[in-house]
């Protein structure tokens, strides 16, 4: 992605780097975690758009079945939408494709890749990565995956069309599927894809063990340091299982082998089990950053100690644990030992425990604070709100016997976009307007915010929240044209309703488009703390901070990283780098509350 | 409006009911902590609005405090587990399928389901056995239990009316069984993707009068000779 | 069908190089669609009329014929209503004087192969009552074929030859047509409408325009043969096929005549030609030219 690489090259900051690097060097194989963090911002920001405009697809589909995609659908080749009408192999391919560039190209890497670089080193206090230069591999192995996983529209056949999930033997045997070349294209691009999250990973894993500064014990670490090293442990142990089971479904699509293919005495249902041993670590995967982000935008806009640090990192770390022991739960249809799926009904609901306890923390973090509606903190709090209807449409599903009924239908689609998006996608909001003044010098537009954000947040309500009716309805997921059910039609109505909706959510994303590029070159300077915030990237000198980071030495750590509104100090905010001799002591102290615990 | 409604379908299978009992208690259960979390939330952000003057409180937490809302979620989710458990274990345990059930075995393939019936000797794999496409016909007064066969890809056995999900897998038998409580024709859905054709996979449950279903076996059996057998359950 | 997966396989990693390489991909063989090859020049027909030869046969059917198959169309009315209560399976089609229809009837060998022949009028497939008109058709070699919806109803062509490049493309909507092509000659394609199992046809693919489909009555003509001893083959999808070699005589008339009978029925068809796997040269080759 050269011209991904030039267009971050444009903006300079007014940081004096240490060392003169070539252009090349500093803008695309460039070995700087903030570099990094930007190109990995960058791509899988284009990577939504691609997602998005594919769901637009899908909905125009299952909006107005069979009728031809105005404007552009004269673009579409004879093999996809002749004449702009969606054919179902076609529409297949795009609930596939679309799946899987949100998953592995845009909400993965815009959590791991951008957040991962960026803040970790930042926050530990670190110079930069344990390894810089495997950060830099890890960013441009993922650039060959995406390039596989785009041709993949263009070979013969299309794209693979067996969902992101890949059931074999759909996915095994192009006779059951008419797709060949897009099913390998599909495999080889994520087995690549792997190794960058592998990469990506060891570093973030070593980083965060080895590089803290003096002082930054582990109970000191911000929340999303926290989030994204349990992250990366997941990563480290479940990719390497996907890349197994790729690899085995590579082997039966091409070389005639039999794991997963039942005609030559396979067992299809081992494909389940390796994809959702890796799968369901991945849902946290792609949430449990998010939580990160999010607890610190609430604690900051909220000027106020997050409530439970402790018990939030207990909470992370347990719900990373169970997420190894509920797999089954998306095979309790499957045909699996039913004996089985009373296991994996406990061990899946038990899950929600934490999730509770995260959220009550993020609400006890609310409660009398001092709460500034900012961008950053609108999409927090949309993330509060959003993932409570995600976590508890979940209990739904995790209860067997109602999962019976509900299994693949628009009410799961609705529950894992209630996660996925109110969860995922808000906190990456949260994040990129938190933080965007760290990266690139400048303030985002706050009322271009606000209006992308209550856009976006009643459209996207209005797309997801009536698909839990039509689930409820009996309405399959990913079915082409559910006119071809008698019972289905009169939902067409409220398909043709989400399908506006979608079309309006996908068009506010413009905004924050022109937002972020705007304000990139034309925002209002940031000054070094905008946000008052008391972890160490906003002590950094420069946005971004220069190679090395810290040019003034190695930060000393005195306390945590939420100290807000402390009765120590005369302002609303005590960062970790101040020594305790240096606090402007207030003349009077605040009265100390009756559920102060420590400090 | 009526799409909107966070109500079931009336349900046409004697477990259906209890399916839904249980819908509707988490529904409940949710729908309450739902309304309590959400209206919190707006409340604390209503009350605790920064206003020019007043500072947060400095609080980091409260142990009592944690442990109730550990403790009590955990309480009701378990709950749920432990009500969900018997009920899940009468629908999908083979053990459970009644002995007096009507044996049907269905053969998914891309797009169609071809349902084998025993014939009047009630036994699969015999010559009287004889197969309709995309018809299932079922007596009431007597529970039916499927043998779910696959010859290609896995595809899904859903009768939305009757609560019942169950997945068809190539090289496997899966069962599945039921009792129907009214008659009438009801929808039969492929709810796993299956391939181009997955959105036409479709049939309909007939349930007949159990003297009308004796008739409508009369008229299927003059039929053609019967396919090659299919392997007995 | 397994091996021409392998086959196909092995031509994979090579595509991925060229797709890294920048190449857009889909390189590999020729293009399993577009238009006829010869479109543009026009050829002149490589044989003079006036010294051409030709065939003439019947095929016959003895023995009792199976009653016709029905099909269970009351799944879908939009069908149903087209065929009335009496569809049936095309498979044996009997004439009343015993005349065997739906063979294909095709020079198999003897052909010289540097002729070229011009394109002729484009073949069509057409799906009409739930059903594929014809049910066995012939095409030659890199010509388009025309496959087409008349039905207002999904249905999926599902190709699956061994030789050539197979595809399984849908119709959702009625009157929706695409072309493709066959590039490699072979006998027979089946194709499957997946939607409706009974949904089958069969196309031979040949180099030459020799070749034809008898009708109920079992009667065949080939002609402006260049004279000259051939292999012709007769192709029925239950019974199998049967070679005769006849030797046409310049400017004049051969007769030949092929009987099927009952018995042969239940005998493996021969569904295109077997595949070879040669490691050295990394091509698939016919079992026959070995």
């Amino acid at each position: 992605m050269a011209t991904t690489a030039a267009t971050s090259g444009h903006h300079d900051t007014d940081t004096e780097h240490h060392h003169k690097l070539g252009f090349i060097r500093t803008y695309i194989f460039s070995t700087d975690h903030k570099m990094i963090a930007k190109q990995f911002l960058i791509v899988s920001l284009l990577f939504l758009l691609l997602g998005g405009l594919l769901a637009g697809l899908v909905r125009w589909q299952l909006g107005f079945p069979g009728q031809p995609i105005p404007f552009i659908g004269g673009l579409f080749s004879d093999t996809t939408a002749p004449g702009g009408i969606v054919l179902p192999e076609f529409y297949n391919a795009l609930v596939t494709m679309h799946a899987t560039f949100m998953i592995f190209f845009a909400i993965m890497p815009l959590l791991v890749g951008v957040w991962g670089n960026f803040l970790i080193p930042l926050q530990i206090g670190a110079p930069d990565m344990a390894f810089p230069r495997l950060n830099t591999a890890s960013f441009w192995i993922s650039v060959p995956a995406g390039f596989l996983m785009l041709a993949s529209f263009f070979v013969d056949g299309g794209a693979a069309g067996a969902g992101w999930t890949a059931y074999a033997p759909l996915s095994a045997n192009s006779e059951y599927s008419g797709v060949h070349m897009g099913q390998i294209l599909w495999l080889v691009s994520l087995t690549i894809l792997g190794f960058s999250s592998i990469t990506g990973a060891v570093n973030y894993v070593t980083t965060v063990i080895n590089m803290r500064a003096p002082g930054m014990t582990w109970f000191r670490l911000p929340l999303p340091v926290w989030a994204l090293f349990i992250t990366s442990w997941l990563l480290l142990l479940a990719i390497p299982i996907l890349t197994g089971g790729l690899i085995m479904l590579l082997f039966d699509q091409t070389i005639g082998t039999g794991f997963f293919n039942a005609p030559t005495d396979g067992e299809p249902l081992l494909w389940q089990h390796i994809f959702w041993y890796f799968g369901h670590p991945e849902v946290y995967i792609l949430i449990l950053p998010a939580m990160g982000l999010v607890s610190e935008v609430i604690s900051n806009r909220s000027r106020k100690p997050i409530f439970g640090y402790h018990a939030m990192v207990i909470a992370i770390a347990s719900i990373a644990f169970l997420g190894w022991v509920v797999w089954g739960h998306h095979m309790f249809q499957s045909g699996m030992n039913p004996l089985l799926g009373t296991t994996f009904m406990i061990s899946t609901i038990v899950i929600a425990v934490p999730s509770a306890i995260k959220t009550f923390n993020w609400m006890g973090t609310l409660w009398r604070g001092d709460i500034h509606f900012d961008a950053p903190m609108l999409h927090a709090l949309a993330f509060v709100s959003m993932f409570v209807i995600g976590g508890l449409s979940g209990i739904f599903m995790a209860s067997a016997p109602v999962d019976i009924y509900i299994h693949d239908t628009y009410f799961i689609v609705a529950h894992l976009h209630y996660v996925l998006f109110g969860g995922s996608l808000f906190g990456i909001f949260a994040g990129i307007t938190f933080w965007f003044p760290k990266m690139f010098g400048r303030m985002m537009s706050p009322t271009l915010g606000k209006i992308h954000f209550w856009l976006t947040f009643v459209a996207y309500n209005a797309v997801f929240f009536p698909m839990h009716n039509l689930g409820l309805k009996g309405h399959m997921r990913r079915i082409y044209d559910p006119n071809q059910y008698e019972f289905l039609q009169p939902l067409q109505g409220l398909n043709t309703f989400i399908t506006i909706a979608a079309f309006v959510l996908i068009s506010s994303q413009l905004i924050f488009a022109v937002n972020f590029f705007w304000s990139m070159y034309a925002g209002e300077k940031a000054v070094q703390n905008p946000w008052k915030s008391n972890t160490l990237e906003w002590t950094a000198a420069g946005h971004p901070p220069g190679h090395g980071n810290f040019p003034g030495g190695t930060p000393r750590v005195h306390r945590g990283p939420y100290e807000y509104s402390s009765p120590k100090s005369t302002d609303d905010f005590l960062p970790q780098i101040v020594p305790p001799d240096r606090v402007l002591r207030p003349a009077v102290p605040h009265e100390p509350s009756p559920l102060v615990t420590g400090d | 409006m009526e799409n909107w409604s966070w109500l079931l379908d009336q349900s046409a299978s004697t477990v259906g009911p209890e399916i839904d009992r249980l819908y509707y208690w988490i529904l409940w259960i949710t729908g309450i902590v739902f309304v309590a979390t959400e209206v919190t939330l707006v409340w604390f952000l209503v009350k605790y609005r920064h206003r020019e003057g007043r500072k947060a409180e400095y609080i980091h937490g409260n142990t009592k405090v944690e442990i109730v809302w550990t403790a009590v979620p955990a309480v009701i989710v378990l709950w749920i587990a432990l009500a969900s458990r018997s009920l899940w274990a009468e629908i999908k345990d083979p053990a459970h399928i009644p002995p007096n059930s009507m044996r049907v075995l269905v053969t998914a393939k891309q797009f169609e389901w071809n349902v084998t019936y025993p014939g009047p000797d009630e036994e699969l794999g015999t010559g009287d056995d004889f197969t309709v496409r995309n018809r299932l016909d079922i007596p009431m007064g007597r529970p039916t239990a499927l043998l779910l066969q696959s010859e290609d890809v896995i595809h899904s056995f859903f009768v939305p009316l009757f609560r019942l999900k169950q997945d068809v897998v190539p090289g496997m038998d899966t069962h599945m069984w039921f009792e129907p409580t009214r008659t009438g024709v009801f929808p039969i859905g492929c709810a796993e993707l299956c391939g181009i054709g997955h959105t036409r996979m479709r049939g309909t449950l007939t349930v007949h009068a159990a003297a009308d279903y004796q008739t409508w076996v009369n008229e299927q059996l003059p039929a053609p000779p019967a396919p090659p057998a299919p392997p007995a359950p | 069908m397994v091996e021409a997966r392998g086959l196909r396989g092995l031509v994979a990693p090579s595509l991925m190089a060229l797709v890294l390489a920048g190449c857009g991909g889909g390189g590999d063989e020729a293009p399993a669609e577009g238009g006829s090859p010869a479109a543009g020049a026009v050829i002149e027909h490589p044989v003079d009329a006036a010294t051409a030869g030709s065939i003439r046969g019947t095929v016959k059917f003895t023995g009792t014929a199976p009653a016709a198959e029905k099909i269970d169309m009351s799944d879908e009315p939009t069908c149903a209503s087209s065929q009335g209560a009496n569809a049936v399976r095309h498979t044996v089609m009997v004439g009343a004087d015993g005349g065997l229809g739906n063979v294909f009837v095709y020079v198999k060998e003897g052909l010289d192969p540097a002729l070229k022949f011009p394109a002729g009028e484009q073949v069509v497939l057409d799906q009409q009552g739930c059903e594929y008109r014809p049910h066995v058709m012939g095409l030659t070699a890199g010509e388009s074929l025309k496959v087409k919806n008349s039905d207002a109803l999904l249905h999926n062509i599902n190709a699956t030859p061994t030789l050539n490049r197979g595809f399984n493309r849908s119709q959702p909507q009625q009157n929706m047509e695409f072309d493709v092509a066959f590039t490699t000659p072979e006998v027979m394609i089946p194709v499957r409408c997946d939607v409706h199992g009974w949904m089958e046809a069969y196309i031979g693919v040949t180099a030459h325009p020799y070749r034809t489909v008898t009708p109920e009555a079992g009667t065949f003509t080939l002609d402006r043969l260049p004279a000259g001893t051939y292999t012709l083959e007769a192709w029925h999808e239950k019974y199998g096929t049967q070679t005769q070699v006849v030797v046409v005589p310049a400017s004049g008339m051969v007769d030949v005549a092929f009987t099927f009978d009952a018995s042969m029925a239940g005998r493996p068809v021969p569904m295109g030609p077997e595949l070879v796997l040669d490691m050295h040269a990394g091509t698939a080759r016919r079992a026959s030219q070995q």
